[in-house]
């Protein structure tokens, strides 16, 4: 701790070379860590210890071609196929450089236009199903590339799907609960699935 | 709000308050400004004195001021060159041409001033270069900024007739290297481990399994990602933020990311305690903070899991179950569902992070209002690195103030007296954001360049509006994202919020610190009132809640309460 005399005998000196001189090499200095040397040394232990992870965990096929990445989210619309979340994003769903939510706000009429167009498209494409809809199906995720939906949504298009693939509707529930991870110790997280995952796995069904 | 909410705040709370001694212990030597003499104390000096820094030269507080503005507006010169330049430089595998002028001004704003308030989407703009060598920078040195005020003001109370300070420099330097960096590159290799990117490949391209096209943006996610949440800077690498998969892919990464959050701000409050001798001074505060969250948090969690009263109507099932986590699941993601996207919500704004996993525009309307108004209290609880200590601390000094002119005594902190002088600054200290935010709020509300940017009818765009200006002053940096500010209009607007926000109280906050430090220490009497029990505590709450309360109700009343009654009301 220093005297007052010390510290007035330190403001003497011209404040250019108290300020300007630290003020630049410091910042250089920290530059230099933490934007080049911290990255670039995080990015080789990365790659050569988690290289699946680091390059976006991605899913490849049979034939070694890439279908998806396990955390992302892809458009499926068919009748046969489960459905995910609603996507915002850009000018086209999914758009993994457009990433994104709607930002509708709760009272906004273009929620509720959006939530209703789902709906009708889920009735159309299963127009015996009564069952109230689980609100995670009829609304729009929050990166745009949500790739889970809650088990109750997926068990919502097991009728939809079982018809259309002639597949008994308890083998589809054994395969969602197959497919769906539980919370982490029962409690952290949520129990979800992963659309692609199921997706990928009722081809193989056949 | 359900179970699932309260256990996941509970270990959270619990995890986070075992980290706080640790924590604590890691950084009081920096505070005190030394190390025990050996091999690093050598290499410490050695190195300051590569940088032309004598750490033995304490500094005033003017010539302490002086440093940390000139550093930051010359950090704030590189990353707005960085952005223009970045299409002639390397790590743009994207080739992105120069960013405008008007948005790289806001962002070298905001990134400095530990808001990073994002105007732009990461992945259609930045390169590699400027993600990693600009904005990750800032992210870094905006909190050791932070950081390093806050230790100037603990030295203001724990020093006695003195004129000194601390080093700028040293502090900067300490901060940065032995605090932040370890810190972060252990998170990063988590993060990573879990899902998090980290390379510089340029964008993958496939045919999807259902036969879509996709393009995926990559690049050197993790090691931003860390220190993002590790400094409270909150500014993601893509425009999700941490609703992305790529930046927060799991619920484990989810509670790290909260956690990091808020582990140096609840350990700064022990380094206060340690460093003023009583360390139950450090826990009163951070008590003071705690029960505030608690608080907002389980009131986030409440209207988000009550869901949209519109929704009902179209049979749609919003109820929780061990199927789903039900209620108001628009902007948020299946794998937090409304738990971990409610606390984080009230995490971030809470302290002045500003990440989000969830789109706060799409909150019910209370759901956003109690996030919007933990960012008005000042981001004070927990706060920001740094920032949220000595903001904490200067309504602190408030309550006391006001406690002894109930009882007629001159008021006294720490043993340090509380005198006109340090009560002017403590006003100016508080009174800089409310009127940034209110003026900024009623000037967009006024133009038609303010209300062009606005997404959603009725009350919910005022919120907007009033959301993006309490964000910037108080260097929050989320957003009711569905306003439109990447123009000329908010982005000068906005930047001058966050520049003036940051600064224009951390002048005051270093006068307090200097005039505290010269004072004596007064010996603890009979008349000296405690500022660690209960009574203090209940105390500066009701300081911290009159002053949000009084400044900001009728504002919130034009927005987030409107629309709630109407909503309710079936309009």
């Amino acid at each position: 701790m220093n005297t007052l005399a010390q510290t007035q005998n330190a403001s003497k000196t011209p404040a250019r070379a108290t300020i300007l001189r630290p003020a630049l090499s410091v910042l250089a200095t920290l530059t230099l860590i933490t934007g080049l040397a911290y990255p670039l040394a995080t990015t080789v232990v990365a790659q050569l210890t988690m290289p699946n992870q680091a390059n976006g965990s991605l899913v490849v096929d049979e034939n070694g071609k890439v279908v998806g990445s396990a955390l992302i989210g892809q458009q499926f619309d068919k009748p046969g196929e489960f459905w995910g979340r609603l996507s915002a994003t850009g000018n086209k769903p999914y758009d993994g450089v457009n990433s994104g939510g709607s930002n509708l706000g709760p009272s906004n009429p273009a929620l509720i236009k959006a939530v209703s167009a789902r709906i009708d498209a889920l009735k159309k494409a299963d127009p015996g199903n009564t069952r109230p809809i689980p609100v995670d199906l009829v609304t729009a995720s929050g990166s745009g590339l949500d790739p889970d939906i809650s088990r109750a949504a997926a068990y919502y298009q097991i009728p939809r799907v079982a018809r259309v693939h002639g597949i008994g509707e308890a083998q589809l529930k054994a395969l969602v609960d197959r497919t769906a991870s539980r919370p982490l110790f029962g409690y952290f997280g949520e129990a979800k699935v992963n659309v692609l995952a199921l997706n990928r796995a009722l081809t193989k069904l056949h | 709000m359900n179970s699932s909410f309260l256990l996941l705040m509970i270990a959270f709370l619990a995890v986070l308050g075992l980290t706080v001694r640790p924590m604590g212990a890691w950084m009081a030597p920096m505070a005190e400004g030394r190390f025990a003499n050996g091999a690093f104390a050598r290499f410490d000096q050695r190195l300051l004195r590569l940088m032309g820094v004598d750490a033995n030269t304490g500094m005033g507080w003017k010539q302490y001021t002086l440093a940390l503005i000139v550093f930051n507006a010359l950090g704030a010169l590189l990353l707005y060159a960085l952005q223009r330049l970045q299409g002639g430089l390397p790590f743009n595998p994207q080739h992105f041409g120069a960013v405008s002028a008007d948005s790289s001004f806001d962002t070298a704003v905001s990134f400095v001033t530990n808001t990073n308030w994002q105007g732009y989407s990461g992945e259609s703009t930045m390169s590699y270069l400027t993600q990693m060598m600009g904005l990750a920078v800032q992210n870094f040195l905006s909190a050791a900024t932070g950081i390093a005020i806050a230790f100037a003001l603990i030295r203001g109370f724990s020093r006695r007739e003195s004129t000194d300070v601390g080093n700028f420099w040293a502090d900067v330097m300490r901060i940065t290297l032995y605090l932040l960096l370890p810190m972060a590159f252990v998170m990063a290799l988590v993060l990573v481990n879990q899902g998090v990117l980290q390379n510089l490949s340029s964008y993958v391209s496939y045919t999807g399994f259902a036969g879509h096209a996709q393009t995926l943006a990559m690049g050197p996610v993790a090691s931003q990602e860390a220190i993002k949440m590790i400094g409270t800077n909150g500014g993601g690498f893509f425009n999700a933020n941490s609703a992305h998969p790529f930046e927060n892919p799991t619920a484990l990464t989810n509670f790290l990311q909260m956690l990091a959050i808020f582990i140096i701000p609840a350990g700064l409050c022990h380094v206060f305690g340690r460093l003023v001798k009583d360390t139950r001074q450090g826990w009163a505060i951070l008590a003071i903070m705690t029960l505030i969250f608690v608080a907002c948090a389980i009131g986030v969690a409440a209207f988000e899991q009550q869901g949209n009263p519109l929704f009902g109507k179209l049979g749609i099932d919003q109820l929780a179950s061990a199927l789903q986590a039900g209620g108001n699941m628009e902007g948020k993601e299946v794998r937090f569902g409304i738990s971990a996207s409610s606390l984080f919500a009230a995490v971030t704004t809470a302290a002045s992070c500003g990440a989000v996993n969830a789109m706060h525009d799409s909150f019910t309307a209370l759901g956003g209002m109690i996030p919007m108004w933990l960012i008005q209290l000042g981001e004070v609880i927990f706060g920001g690195v740094g920032s949220g200590l000595y903001g904490m601390l200067v309504l602190a000094i408030l309550a006391v103030f006001v406690a002894g002119l109930m009882v007629g005594r001159t008021p006294e902190y720490l043993g340090k007296k509380i005198e006109p002088y340090e009560m002017k600054m403590v006003a100016l200290a508080i009174l800089v954001t409310p009127t940034l935010v209110l003026l900024g709020t009623s000037v967009a509300v006024l133009t038609g360049a303010g209300q062009a940017g606005v997404a959603n009818p009725g009350p919910h765009g005022f919120s907007e509006i009033l959301y993006a200006f309490s964000s910037a002053a108080n260097n929050n940096g989320s957003a009711f994202a569905g306003l439109s500010a990447n123009t000329p209009f908010y982005n000068g607007m906005l930047a001058a919020a966050m520049w003036f926000g940051r600064f224009a109280m951390i002048v005051p906050v270093m006068a307090l610190a200097g005039s505290l430090a010269k004072k004596k220490i007064l010996p603890v009497s009979n008349g000296t009132m405690p500022t660690h029990d209960a009574l203090f505590v209940v105390l500066v709450i009701g300081t911290v809640l009159l002053v949000g309360a009084l400044t900001y109700i009728p504002a919130l009343a034009l927005g987030p309460i409107v629309e709630h009654l109407s909503l309710w009301a079936g309009h």
